[in-house]
């Protein structure tokens, strides 16, 4: 069994509410923060912790709360994106329904740290059941001394507020979500300047995944260095995965970082394997943005070495036959699965998802959609392959936000790895309107819809 | 149906919330508060937001109706023509869809004997194919109101239908 930091205590009755969490160590952060650490010393706790972005960029926290700028008698912020959106990713909503005083608690610590006095958790509006479970647990706080005026009786003030959206994945990225927070559409805005300079309100910002606000508490509580003890080299800690697909046991699970992903997807402890005792055919491991890897690089790299789950790792070979930890959203795909009709589902995404700024994003998305549409239903041409790739490699780094790269990866990587697939598809238009393409060539089975 | 022959006003509760949102935000940034409100207005008004629900909102907030209207129309929760009592959001990304949730929406569509977008004649049922809303480990799914229906089976469906139009 491996450490857990996030939800060791999930299944303890009640630990909901405040009195619980409390009494099960909570605020602990808090308490040791305020009373006997300055903020720079908890800033660097967490830059040696190693701790990094857990919302799918995987950037040293440290570092960028290090780049706050602190400009005299303009408010600092700190807002926790709970937009969680990508598809494959459902881990936020489980911690924070599960133990709303963790990302509280989480939230006080970084917000004394960053100087901020007032902070925002922005959360994706069909979470509205969260939202209030978040405003019950922050009543609670206040009640109990952890939030407002003084708190600790050691001068510092905080007062902490939960918005949300209203269904726009775009808002997941930073500075789409600060426009949403304003009030306005959710159009990512172009850096620099970077929210760490001129964010809400054009004032200093700092915007965190749940996640990596929530590993706060750990990395204060026992120190940075015994965070950093967990993990494997760059990747340390522990990280929620959220599993899904054809395994046969979806949830959410707190890994420490590196282990094995043989031992993620195949162990009891974690995905238990593959659902019905079907073969693996690919895997997507972090969130829908990442490229897709084939069964054969799923628990190998290139190189043959062991895959681990870890940054790094995930990474190895870099798009040619690795992929991206992300966001941690694990979705398996078993022999069964047809890549081409899962490529042009993702595409549809997408294009819905496209906030419209910019040509090659807006445009572009809707090409992908169109073409992946015709070959999945056998009115596609040997043509549309190559136009695909080169719609994608023509928004790939061309629009203002990674949405673009997000929308153009999973093509890319679909026709890299699974070009036989869609050459198949175009030559037997007729066979691919009611069959779909196996693991191998020769496994064409009946669509199961 | 329309709202535009009832006198849209927030309830006492409905605009106590309201004026507690907007003072979260430091002076003159009241207009961060919109997202909720206008969800809080859609669910007092008939499920959508008419021109006259936005006009008012608009009105509550001190904003101009352009700003209320561009935010409507840009997210996909708010509705800006009618809908049913009930709205079915149903899942069709990734996820959802290996587990079957086009099967799902053929099912529902059947069952209501309406197509996506569209509301039955009693006024009870809209339904519509949405994208991921976080419930990948959990699929198929949808959500109704506040709530997400997970592990869906189309006899859940079935059973959920009649439980609703009983509730009328």
């Amino acid at each position: 069994m491996g450490r857990k930091l996030l939800i060791d205590k999930v299944n303890v009755p009640d630990i909901e509410t405040y009195e619980v969490y409390r009494k099960e160590g909570g605020y602990r952060s808090v308490e040791k923060a305020l009373k006997t650490m300055t903020p720079e010393e908890v800033v660097e706790e967490v830059k040696k912790s190693g701790l990094r972005g857990r919302g799918g960029a995987g950037f040293p926290t440290g570092m960028k709360w290090s780049f706050l700028a602190k400009p005299e008698g303009i408010p600092r912020y700190l807002v926790c994106n709970a937009d969680e959106s990508e598809p494959g990713t459902f881990k936020d909503r489980y911690l924070m329904e599960k133990i709303p005083h963790y990302l509280v608690e989480g939230m006080i610590t970084s917000s004394y740290a960053l100087g901020a006095n007032t902070s925002y958790i922005y959360i994706r509006g069909e979470y509205m059941w969260v939202l209030h479970i978040l405003e019950k647990a922050i009543a609670e706080a206040y009640a109990n001394g952890w939030l407002g005026k003084n708190i600790l009786g050691t001068g510092y003030n905080l007062d902490l507020y939960v918005t949300c959206g209203a269904g726009a994945y775009i808002c997941g990225e930073e500075t789409a979500l600060l426009e949403s927070l304003e009030g306005k559409r959710g159009n990512p805005r172009m850096k620099p300047p970077f929210p760490a300079v001129k964010g809400l309100w054009q004032s200093p910002t700092v915007v965190n995944n749940v996640e990596t606000i929530a590993a706060v508490v750990p990395i204060i509580n026992d120190g940075g260095d015994e965070y950093a003890k967990i993990g494997i080299g760059k990747s340390t800690g522990t990280k929620l995965i959220s599993a899904c697909g054809n395994i046969n046991k979806p949830g959410v699970y707190e890994i420490e970082l590196g282990i094995p992903v043989e031992e993620f997807l195949y162990s009891d402890e974690y995905c238990g394997g593959i659902k019905n005792g079907k073969k693996l055919k690919a895997c997507i491991p972090g969130g829908s943005s990442v490229p897709i890897i084939p069964h054969f690089l799923v628990c190998k790299t290139a190189k043959g070495e062991d895959r681990l789950m870890s940054y790094e790792s995930l990474a190895d070979g870099g798009f040619a036959t690795g992929s991206m930890l992300g966001s941690g959203g694990f979705i398996v795909y078993d022999e069964d699965q047809c890549v081409v009709r899962n490529t042009w589902n993702l595409a549809r995404f997408y294009r819905h998802e496209s906030c419209g700024q910019c040509s090659p994003c807006r445009e572009g998305t809707g090409w992908m959609e169109k073409v992946l549409y015709h070959i999945e239903n056998g009115t596609g041409k040997m043509d549309d392959i190559d136009l695909l790739w080169d719609i994608q490699r023509r928004i790939e780094g061309n629009t203002i936000c990674p949405l673009g790269d997000a929308a153009a990866w999973p093509v890319a990587a679909a026709i890299r790895h699974f070009r036989e697939e869609f050459e198949w598809h175009i030559k037997n238009p007729q066979l691919a309107q009611t069959k779909n393409y196996g693991l191998v060539a020769e496994k064409v089975f009946e669509i199961a819809q | 149906m329309t709202t535009t022959d009832q006198k849209i006003e927030f309830s006492p509760e409905n605009m106590q919330l309201v004026k507690r949102l907007m003072g979260e935000y430091p002076e003159g940034k009241h207009k961060s508060a919109l997202l909720r409100i206008l969800h809080i207005a859609q669910k007092q008004f008939d499920g959508w937001l008419s021109a006259d629900t936005m006009n008012y909102v608009a009105e509550v907030m001190n904003l101009k109706p352009i700003e209320v209207y561009e935010v409507a129309t840009f997210y996909s929760m708010y509705f800006t023509k009618p809908v049913g009592k009930y709205v079915f959001d149903v899942c069709h990304t990734g996820p959802c869809m290996i587990e079957g949730a086009e099967k799902l929406c053929n099912h529902i569509e059947n069952r209501l004997g309406v197509k996506q977008g569209e509301t039955t004649p009693d006024g009870l049922f809209s339904w519509r194919g949405v994208e991921c809303l976080g419930a990948c480990g959990y699929a198929p799914m949808l959500q109704l109101g506040d709530s997400f229906r997970e592990h869906l089976t189309p006899e859940i469906v079935d059973q959920l239908i009649a439980e609703l139009k009983n509730k009328v």
